[in-house]
C-alpha cells in the first residue's frame, strides 16, 4: 500500500510543487539576468533584491479580470491554456532526478516512474503541447493570435523532426529508450554523451530553443509584428497558464538535455578517480546544477541574440538542422556497427 | 477485474468520441474529438502492454497528423458556421449498405475468428513483452519482416515525392 500508492503520490506532489515554484522563480531570474545584461537592476522593490516578486506577480495574475472575447469559441478558448500546461507538467513523470537513496529506512528512487519508452513518451507528450498554442490562436477569433498560432504550429512541427532525429543518435549510443538506462549507460561508459555526441548536443539545444518558442526563435509571440502573439486575447490566470507552460517547457528541455547529454545525476567526469571526492554531493544536487546551467543559457541567449526572420527560421530548420541530424544518425550507426 | 473495467471505460470513450467526430457541426471541434479519440486508443494500447505502439500513436497521430488537419481546417474553414449539407438522404442507402457489410465482417471475425483461450506460454510471452516491448518490435520489424517494412517505407517515400511535385509545379 505504502510503496505502491503513497510513495508515488508523494513524489508527484513534490515534483509538481517544485516545478511550479521553480517556474515562478525562473520568471524573476529572467528579469534579473536580462536587467544585468542591459546594466539595470531589475525588480528591487518587493522583498530584498526583489526576491518576493513572483509572489506579488502570482497574486496580481489571480485577481485580474478574466475576459473571454464575445466572438470567441468559448470551450476551446478555456481548454487551450490547460492543454498547453498539462503536457509541460506530466513530462516530469519519467525524468530521473537522482539515484536510489535510502530515506527514513526505505529505498526510494528519485524518479516517479521508469518506463521502457521514456524518451519517446517525452517526445509524444511534447508534441501534444502544440495544440494549446494552435487552439489559443484559433479560439480567440482574432487576426494576430491566428497568424501567431499558424507560425507556431509550422515552427514546432519543423523543429520536432530535427530534435527527434538528434534523440535517435543518443538512443543508438545508449541502446535504450528508458531515461534511467540512458543515465546508467553514461555511468558504465564513464563519459557524458555530450562528448560522444557533440553535434547532437548542439542540435538538441537549438531545437529546444525553437520548441519552447524562446528567443531567438520566439516568432509566435513577436511583439512588434503580432502584438502579443497567440495569447493576445488572454488575461488573468489563463494568460498566466500560458506563461507558466512556456517556463515549465524550458525546464523540461533543460532537464532532458541534462539527462541525455550531461550524465543526469552523475557527478562530473565519473571516470577520473581524482574527482571522486565530488561524490559527497548528492546526485539530485548535480542534476539541479546542470539543469540550472541550461536554464541560464536560455536567458543568456535571449539577452544576446536578435530574433530570426520567419524564412530564416524555416531555412535553418529544414536545410541545416535536419540534414545535419540525419547525417549524424547515419555516422553514429556506422561507427556503432564498426566498433 | 480492474483491467476489464478499464477496458470497458476506455472503449466507451473511444466510441463516444468517434460518434462526436462525425456528429459535431464545427469542423475544428470534430478534429479535436478525433485527437481525444486517438488518445483513448493509445490508452487501450497501454492496457494491452503495447507501450511502444501507444507512444507512437500519440506521437504520429495525435501530435503529428491531426496538427496538419487542424492547420488545413483552420485555414479553409475560417468563416463559420458550416452550411447545411445538401440532401444527405441521397446516398444514404449506400452508406447503410457499406456499414452493414463492415458490421457483418466484424461479426464474422467475432464468431469464427480464432479467439483461442490464453495459454500459459502466451502469458509468459506477454510479461516478456511488457519488459522488452521496443526490442521485440525492433527485432520483428528489422529481422523477421524486413522486406515488407522496406517496401512500406519505399511506398511512403514515393508518396512524399509525389505530394511535393503536386504541390510545387515548378521546382
Amino acid at each position: 500500500m505504502v510503496d505502491g500508492f503513497l510513495v508515488p503520490l508523494l513524489k508527484i506532489v513534490i515534483v509538481l510543487n517544485a516545478t511550479l515554484v521553480g517556474v515562478t522563480y525562473m520568471v524573476l531570474l529572467e528579469r534579473k539576468v536580462i536587467a544585468w545584461a542591459q546594466s539595470r537592476l531589475g525588480p528591487m522593490r518587493v522583498g530584498p533584491y526583489g526576491i518576493l516578486q513572483p509572489v506579488a506577480d502570482a497574486v496580481k495574475l489571480m485577481i485580474k479580470e478574466d475576459i473571454t472575447p464575445v466572438r470567441a469559441d468559448k470551450w476551446v478558448f478555456t481548454a487551450a491554456p490547460i492543454i498547453a500546461m498539462v503536457p509541460a507538467l506530466i513530462v516530469y513523470a519519467v525524468i530521473p532526478f537522482g539515484p536510489e537513496v535510502s530515506l527514513f529506512g526505505r529505498q526510494v528512487t528519485l524518479y516517479i516512474t521508469d518506463i521502457n519508452v521514456g524518451l519517446l513518451y517525452i517526445v509524444s507528450v511534447a508534441s501534444v503541447g502544440v495544440y494549446g498554442i494552435i487552439l489559443a490562436g484559433y479560439a480567440s477569433n482574432s487576426k494576430f493570435p491566428l497568424l501567431a498560432s499558424l507560425r507556431a504550429s509550422a515552427q514546432l512541427i519543423s523543429y520536432e523532426v530535427a530534435v527527434t532525429l538528434t534523440l535517435v543518435s543518443v538512443i543508438l549510443v545508449a541502446g535504450s529508450l528508458s531515461m534511467v538506462s540512458i543515465v546508467r549507460a553514461q555511468e558504465s561508459m564513464g563519459v557524458w554523451f555530450a562528448f560522444i555526441q557533440p553535434i547532437a548536443f548542439v542540435l538538441f539545444f537549438i531545437g529546444g530553443l525553437a520548441e519552447t518558442n524562446r528567443a531567438p526563435f520566439d516568432l509566435p509571440e513577436a511583439e512588434q509584428e503580432l502584438t502579443g502573439g497567440f495569447h493576445t486575447e488572454y488575461s488573468g490566470m489563463r494568460f498566466a497558464l500560458f506563461f507558466l507552460a512556456e517556463y515549465a517547457n524550458m525546464i523540461v528541455v533543460s532537464s532532458v538535455a541534462t539527462t541525455l547529454f550531461l550524465g543526469g545525476y552523475l557527478a562530473p567526469f565519473p571516470n577520473v578517480d581524482a574527482l571522486n571526492f565530488l561524490d559527497i554531493v548528492p546526485g539530485w544536487i548535480w542534476f539541479l546544477l546542470k539543469t540550472f546551467l541550461f536554464l541560464y543559457v536560455f536567458l543568456w541567449v535571449r539577452a544576446t541574440l536578435p530574433r530570426y526572420r520567419y524564412d530564416q527560421l524555416m531555412r535553418l530548420g529544414w536545410k541545416v538542422l535536419i540534414p545535419v541530424a540525419i547525417a549524424n544518425v547515419i555516422v553514429t550507426g556506422i561507427v556503432k556497427v564498426l566498433l | 477485474m480492474g483491467e476489464a473495467i478499464a477496458f470497458y471505460v476506455i472503449s466507451a470513450l473511444i466510441l463516444g468520441f468517434a460518434v462526436l467526430v462525425v456528429s459535431t457541426r464545427s469542423t475544428v471541434h470534430a478534429v479535436l474529438f478525433l485527437v481525444l479519440n486517438f488518445l483513448a486508443v493509445a490508452a487501450l494500447y497501454v492496457l494491452l502492454t503495447a507501450q511502444f505502439l501507444a507512444v507512437i500513436q500519440v506521437l504520429v497521430y495525435a501530435g503529428g497528423i491531426v496538427v496538419l488537419y487542424l492547420f488545413v481546417v483552420m485555414l479553409v474553414n475560417l468563416k463559420r458556421p458550416p452550411e447545411d449539407h445538401s440532401a444527405p438522404q441521397r446516398r444514404g442507402w449506400l452508406g447503410f449498405a457499406l456499414s452493414g457489410v463492415v458490421l457483418a465482417q466484424l461479426a464474422a471475425i467475432l464468431v469464427w475468428g480464432g479467439v483461442g483461450a490464453a495459454t500459459d506460454s502466451s502469458a509468459a510471452q506477454s510479461s516478456d513483452l511488457a519488459l522488452n516491448n521496443v526490442e521485440r518490435i525492433g527485432m520483428l520489424l528489422y529481422a523477421d519482416y524486413l522486406i515488407p517494412f522496406e517496401v512500406a517505407s519505399m511506398l511512403l517515400l514515393v508518396a512524399m515525392v509525389g505530394a511535393i511535385i503536386l504541390a510545387k509545379r515548378e521546382l
